[in-house]
């Protein structure tokens, strides 16, 4: 084995750590076990693990709702994680902010957002402070397709174009906001056009492939490095759960899912990795049990932790 | 001392700032070549180049959030609303965002951010160019909002402003903009300072702030000559609100007129009403009186915005009559 063949095997097993964690977590949250609401991203694996490996360690990351993956693949511990989501003190906020507000900037991850949109103008201020600074790193904005219509992104894009900010728009489409159909919200679907509206390459790729994601955002993250400015990339890609705990996907069919699922990100990087002679199937099989394993623990852990102390409700509102 | 106006002294303590500190920057729209709509940046462009001094497109909801984004990476930016009515266009990114990355996120997370907006009616600029919004900030935790009436705190507050570690939001009031006063700029940093008696008097209580602290200032010199000694307090930090030294001034003179440019439900004068009435009711020998701007929207006409909005005249009238003379 070599060092590329031993990076393939660890991103694969980040993408199934996430599936994992975020099949736990949802079954957390059906069951009760876990109160509140939660979006998990099952299905859109390749598209964080892809981003992630294309970055490099100082470039950050905001994310959105649906940000678990993101903040695995740059290197969140699912402990803390996991905590966060039963609202303990071992979360990654002290389980002030629950599943969409976890932050670990040593990491480079600036957190997810409660308000879709919201996060696109931090991150270009991520990146105009890079710019200022003259450092080479870029600033990588998680969005969806719901994003596409807030005020912040057309404004936004305008911004970094004209500044030659050095900031990423990654667009994750699955297809629906929460229920409504790219179709029926926008009158153009072809979103890569909108970037050279802007005056920013735009690109439309398969958000499934691992391989086309991460060396098409090295490319552009290499351009965006050397002040040649933003770029919108967008990853077209399926979430195989609902919107929200309690979603029962009234608005599209199971035979629309079932087909998604056959060209999922999962089965397609495992295919290629034991295609390829870099793993067997008794590698996955190994894999598998480890990374079940490691969010059991994160489970256990979280149960144990205790709920924060009532006494600090009001520390810290104030820097 | 100097003769120095209130959008010199802004403008010079971002100039002090920024010549100390590269983290500093200013951006918002036309502030550059022409040196902001009131001119407040005049020539600050010349002197730190457009990299510092950002001339933004019109998008208050993008840059006030990639201000936002900036100061948690280190930054301490500034940001210019033209009129405080646009502020409306970034409320999510001051709300939603600014406001509690810190609570949410901890230490990691720091926001030093300053929004500065001129607010205040009084120039025949119509309902959506006069407002005062800034109630709806202080009904918003983990935000600071400041108001100078004087132009030796509209330095030292800014600096201040821009040293916090926090968003703070900067009420500046285009009737204070051409004020002139005999004052020393003090060097040096300090914090925001909390509200502070501007002249002491036994008779009667005013509490104020922004513009319309000048007009109580004014008032209390005509009340001096008919022998009533006015209390006056200057609020100068809206939120969070330190009400100590209204309490004091107030269980000495047992009667409490709160003047506020705001509409009348919900705002500044009813919050300090209120803390009054829980902390001092057994010190007030008559019912609080407000003058606040009535529940309307700001008109055009001369008329009828003179009609909505509280000067000195009313003041006088409002405080004989707390005094039963």
């Amino acid at each position: 084995m070599n060092s590329k063949s031993d990076k393939l095997i660890d991103d694969y097993t980040t993408m199934l750590l996430i599936r994992c964690f975020e099949e736990t977590v949802d079954e957390l949250f059906t069951t009760g076990v876990v109160a509140g609401t939660v979006h998990t991203c099952v299905g859109q694996e390749a598209v964080a693990v892809g981003v992630a490996s294309a970055l490099q360690k100082t470039d950050v990351v905001t994310s959105n709702h649906r940000g678990h993956g993101h903040f695995i693949a740059k290197g969140g511990d699912i402990r803390r994680m996991m905590a966060e989501m039963f609202g303990k003190v071992d979360g990654y906020s002290g389980g002030r902010g629950g599943s969409q507000l976890m932050a670990d900037y040593s990491l480079g991850f600036m957190g997810g957002n409660g308000i879709v949109g919201g996060s696109i103008p931090l991150a270009a201020g991520m990146a105009l402070r890079f710019k200022q600074q003259k450092k080479f790193n870029v600033a990588a904005c998680f969005i969806g397709d719901g994003s596409f219509n807030q005020g912040t992104f057309h404004e936004t894009l305008n911004m970094a174009a004209l500044w030659k900010l050095p900031v990423l728009f990654l667009c994750e489409n699955n297809l629906y906001a929460m229920s409504t159909p790219v179709a029926e919200g926008n009158g153009n679907t072809d979103f890569a056009v909108r970037a050279a509206s802007y005056g920013m390459p735009g690109v439309s790729i398969d958000g499934n492939d691992y391989f086309a994601v991460r060396d098409t955002v090295r490319g552009y993250a290499g351009l965006a490095r050397s002040g040649e400015g933003p770029a919108f990339i967008e990853f077209k890609t399926y979430r195989f759960s609902g919107h929200s705990r309690g979603d029962q996907r009234l608005y599209r069919t199971r035979e629309e899912e079932n087909s998604w699922k056959r060209k999922g990100p999962l089965r397609r990087m495992k295919k290629y990795l034991v295609d390829n002679d870099i793993m067997t199937d008794a590698d996955d099989r190994e894999i598998k049990k480890a990374v079940r394993k490691k969010v059991q623990e994160a489970v256990k852990f979280s149960k144990t932790s205790p709920y924060p102390d009532k006494g600090t409700l009001l520390e810290g509102v104030y820097a | 001392m100097t003769m120095t106006s209130y959008s010199e002294a802004i403008r010079q303590a971002m100039t002090d700032c920024m010549k100390q500190d590269p983290d500093v920057f200013l951006m918002g729209e036309d502030i550059g070549v022409y040196g902001g709509a009131f001119g407040v940046s005049r020539g600050m462009l010349a002197q730190f180049g457009p990299e510092r001094i950002i001339n933004t497109p019109l998008s208050e909801g993008s840059f006030v959030g990639m201000a936002v984004g900036a100061a948690l990476m280190g930054a301490r930016p500034i940001v210019e609303i033209m009129f405080m009515d646009f502020i409306t266009l970034a409320v999510d990114q001051l709300v939603n965002q600014a406001a509690k990355l810190h609570y949410v996120y901890g230490k990691q997370a720091r926001c030093p951010l300053v929004i500065r907006a001129a607010g205040g009616a009084g120039r025949n600029y119509g309902p959506t160019h006069s407002q005062n919004l800034e109630a709806w900030f202080c009904h918003t935790p983990g935000l600071k909002v400041v108001a100078p009436s004087s132009v030796e705190d509209a330095y030292t507050m800014m600096k201040a402003a821009i040293y916090d570690d926090n968003p703070v939001i900067f009420l500046e009031h285009k009737l204070l903009y051409p004020i002139k006063e005999d004052c020393i700029l003090v060097p040096g940093k300090s914090k925001l300072p909390g509200p502070v008696r501007l002249q002491q008097g036994g008779d009667v209580t005013i509490v104020s702030y922004s513009y319309m602290t000048f007009e109580a200032r004014m008032a209390a010199h005509i009340l001096q000559k008919q022998g009533i000694a006015v209390d006056l307090i200057d609020l100068r930090t809206l939120h969070p609100l330190d009400e100590t030294i209204i309490l004091e001034s107030v269980k000495n003179t047992g009667k409490l007129l709160i003047v506020a440019e705001e509409p009348r439900s919900c705002g500044i004068s009813a919050e300090i009403s209120s803390r009054i009435f829980e902390q001092a009711y057994d010190y007030i020998d008559a019912p609080v009186r407000r003058l606040t701007m009535p529940d309307v929207p700001v008109s055009a006409s001369p008329s009828l915005e003179k009609a909505a909005m509280p000067d000195r005249a009313a003041i006088v009238r409002a405080v004989h009559e707390l005094m039963g003379s």
